[in-house]
């Protein structure tokens, strides 16, 4: 080979299969949005484009999340019962204890940090695979928060256990976080933050050469044990924010309130991976992975399509980013 | 009976891994097929055994065209291959019976009857393994006969070994001989895959060389000479292989005292100075790639301790010895060396990612892609770009770049744990030069290998590993392959 004084690029041919791995989410979006627009005009106004970004970024931010762990080659299943913790402590640091917003936040994201820590030191130092420990991290954290809550739903002026009814106010402030703009302005900074994060830095760097080679990363130097616990912690605290934002937009703490943005986050992140030939875990890919989750939601509703059978469609679509995700990864 | 290959042509994305090669083998005769790392050997073998479908040109076996898309064609027409990675074959928690009969599966088993049809096997084969006995308690040259075990079970007519003698000790291949020249008394047709010529010359009747994908020539062995294979599959004359060394010895770098790990080593002292390279002998298993992982603190320190420049180091992550001048070539080259879903920069830069790092952890991607060139260049590291993913490079050139990473460092100590397995004649040279380059500039070079002439050819001052400890330390320029098999085998 004649070598050139600058490096090369390299050159593709066309390839049909190639160009729907890569572009195959991205068309896909385009063919529901002039489906669902053809069958309903008022899908494609701007009120309903807003509505849809609304309602994808609590997914979106959890998702995020997920992308970092499995960014590490790791997996974070408790994402759903650490949503569902910080709603409730959100929640009840205004209502029970008539705090300010900073409290509030603050106590909701440094309890994310704990289960982050917990996970990542049973990850990690007690080498329990990392599907089986956020499952069981899962379960304990939606247990803690069930009990915090004495497994009653937390709202202003909710009836205390002594009879009276509970006196604080949630601030008008916190408030606004789950509106529009503010809650799709969160979306869109953690999505650019993250992408950055995971793109243009030694220490995103370091996370893909960890998830791709784990014994290599090690042998070239690489601190693995400090990443991974730094993969697992940042997947709490966007879980955490991702229950904050929840909590603001409802104002209330529901049970399990955010056990069902669990498969959705995961749904989004896994569709994330072939966006424009990624093949790994990507911010980008997995906004754009949400917002194929929230156009179908969207639509079905918009088409009259039963809530019971949504999920059927969900897996479906799910099933299919996969398929070509793991095709191509084979050829 | 004869297999004929006639016009076979591949293409991977961006490579032609093989441009109209034809090749033949006949059944009763051992076929040797050698050529540099990228001459597309084992690519061609592939297509043999089906497992690259997509290729064009025609395949004749009896004088009868056949057609080979997948593995299971190959099978049906009695052709049967052994990888070098020999796990992914096999199912450690299952026994050495159920692994060999796998696929003769009727919907019962009848457990008394399989191990009585392996052991037949085994016995026919002359093996010492037990049927009963599970794979993952096997040793790697057993594992290997499982798998030519298996072939044989069934219809096999033609064998195809990729590189089977790589990992194997000198006793294991003399066994693995006996059972090839077995085979080919019973008319098996086996074609050997092999780096090393001597073995060729030992078991092989025919040979087949091979060159940037294509075919350079068929011959008997008998019709040929050594240096004559070498030109061939270099296509060019063979100079000196290993570098003259003229090296400017200096201080006492590095000192280990009494090291011994939690498993394999034990009170291991030995001391390497600026401008040296230090060989580390002794067979496979005697402890080498234990110590070299210890030293660069991948495994556990139970005793004793590592000096560099007089200073005891902390070592007890990998990360740490980096940062205080230790660097690693490891012998597992794709699980350990490389990172093959990543591109050649990515590879090149991840030791040292630092340097290429701006405020706030920014990366600077432009200074990256220059060093990393330069070291593409300077190390003639064959990649049609930076953005390739280091898989689709060939063994010689992955290795290239499992070393290049570490120039990027200022490492003071180099270890290197067998740094030309499963590598070619010319890269193998390239390699030397590289490590003696490293001498030349004042860095003590730690190399560890179980080839003999190796170590003759490239160290100042070896010791000589048995059994996890130092039996002895011998000046090279002093001393004969002979007496390090002496000692390495455990003499006194």
């Amino acid at each position: 080979m004649e070598l050139s004084k600058t490096a090369p690029t390299q050159q593709r041919k066309f390839d049909l299969f190639d160009f729907l791995y890569k572009y195959g989410t991205i068309l896909t979006i385009f063919i529901l949005l002039a489906v669902f627009a053809t069958a309903n005009p008022a899908f494609i106004q701007g009120n309903n484009v807003i509505n849809i970004l609304r309602s994808i970024s609590i997914v979106t931010i959890i998702a995020i999340g997920i992308t970092i762990s499995l960014s590490v080659n790791g997996f974070d299943l408790s994402v759903g019962s650490v949503a569902s913790l910080s709603n409730a402590i959100v929640i009840s640091m205004f209502v029970w204890f008539s705090q300010n917003t900073l409290v509030a936040i603050i106590s909701a994201l440094a309890a994310s940090i704990i289960v982050g820590l917990l996970n990542s030191f049973m990850i990690v130092k007690m080498k329990i695979p990392d599907m089986l420990m956020t499952l069981a991290t899962m379960f304990i954290i939606q247990g803690i928060a069930l009990t915090y809550t004495k497994g009653a739903t937390i709202s202003q002026n909710m009836v205390m256990p002594d009879g009276t009814f509970s006196a604080g106010v949630i601030s008008t402030v916190f408030t606004k976080i789950g509106q529009v703009p503010w809650i799709i302005v969160i979306m869109v900074i953690a999505v650019v933050l993250v992408h950055i994060f995971l793109t243009y830095t030694k220490h995103g760097r370091y996370m893909y050469v960890i998830g791709g080679n784990m014994e290599a990363a090690k042998l070239s130097g690489i601190p693995v044990n400090k990443y991974k616990v730094l993969a697992y912690v940042l997947s709490a605290m966007f879980a955490s924010i991702g229950g904050i934002v929840l909590a603001s937009r409802v104002m209330t703490a529901e049970i399990n309130a955010g056990a069902p943005y669990l498969m959705d986050s995961v749904a989004a992140a896994f569709i994330g991976f072939s966006v424009l030939g990624a093949g790994k875990p990507n911010a980008i890919g997995t906004f754009v992975g949400a917002v194929l989750i929230g156009i179908l939601q969207n639509g079905l509703v918009m088409m009259s399509v039963p809530y019971y059978s949504m999920d059927i469609v969900k897996g479906g679509v799910l099933a299919f980013a996969l398929g070509l995700t793991y095709y191509k990864q084979k050829h | 009976m004869l297999t004929e290959m006639k016009d076979i042509s591949i293409e991977f994305p961006g490579v032609k891994a093989l441009d109209h090669v034809s090749f033949s083998a006949a059944t009763g005769s051992v076929h040797a097929l050698i050529g540099a790392n990228g001459a597309g050997k084992s690519t061609l073998m592939k297509v043999l055994s089906g497992a690259y479908g997509h290729y064009t040109g025609e395949i004749i076996m009896d004088e009868r065209k056949v057609s080979i898309r997948s593995p299971k064609d190959a099978n049906e027409l009695g052709i049967q291959i052994v990888y070098q990675e020999v796990d992914t074959a096999l199912i450690p928690y299952l026994t050495v019976g159920e692994n060999i009969l796998l696929k003769h599966d009727r919907t019962f088993i009848n457990w008394k009857e399989l191990h009585r049809a392996s052991d037949q096997i085994l016995k026919r084969m002359n093996m010492r393994i037990s049927s009963k006995k599970l794979v993952k308690d096997l040793s790697l040259a057993e594992k290997q006969m499982v798998l030519i075990a298996r072939a044989v079970s069934t219809e096999c007519r033609f064998l195809i070994l990729d590189e089977p003698t790589a990992p194997l000790s000198h006793t294991e291949t003399q066994e693995l001989f006996r059972i090839v020249n077995d085979l080919k008394a019973q008319d098996v047709g086996v074609i050997f895959i092999s780096h090393r010529l001597p073995e060729i010359f030992e078991l092989c009747d025919e040979i087949t060389i091979m060159r940037n994908g294509r075919l350079v020539s068929r011959d008997s062995l008998s019709k040929i000479s050594q240096n004559e294979v070498i030109e061939r599959m270099l296509g060019e004359k063979l100079e000196e292989q290993f570098p003259k060394l003229n090296l400017v010895i200096g201080d006492t770098l590095l000192e280990v005292k009494g090291l011994t790990d939690s498993e394999k080593i034990h009170d291991i002292n030995l001391t390497a100075k600026a401008g040296e390279i230090i060989g580390i002998a002794g067979l496979v298993g005697a402890g080498k790639t234990e110590l070299c992982k210890t030293l660069f603190s991948s495994g556990k320190i139970k005793n004793g301790e590592v000096l560099l420049h007089g200073k005891k180091l902390r070592l007890r992550t990998p990360h740490e010895a980096v940062k205080q001048g230790i660097a690693l070539v490891p012998e597992e080259r794709r699980r350990e060396g490389i990172l093959v879903e990543e591109s050649v920069s990515v590879n090149l830069s991840a030791a040292s990612l630092g340097q290429f790092t701006k405020a706030l952890g920014f990366l600077n991607g432009k200074a990256e892609k220059e060093k990393a060139w330069k070291i593409v260049q300077s190390l003639g590291i064959k990649t049609p770009a930076l953005e390739t993913k280091t898989k689709h490079l060939s063994g010689g050139n992955q290795q290239k770049i499992a070393i290049g990473k570490w120039l990027l460092t200022d490492a003071e100590v180099y270890i290197f744990d067998e740094p030309t397995k499963g590598v070619d004649v010319g890269a193998k040279k390239d390699i030397y030069e590289l490590i003696s380059e490293l001498a030349k500039r004042g860095k003590a070079v730690i190399y560890a290998s179980s080839e003999l002439s190796e170590i003759i050819g490239i160290t100042n001052r070896l010791y000589v590993l048995y059994d996890g400890q130092v039996v002895k330390e011998l000046q090279t320029s002093q001393t004969t392959e002979e007496d390090i098999l002496f000692y390495s085998t455990g003499g006194k």
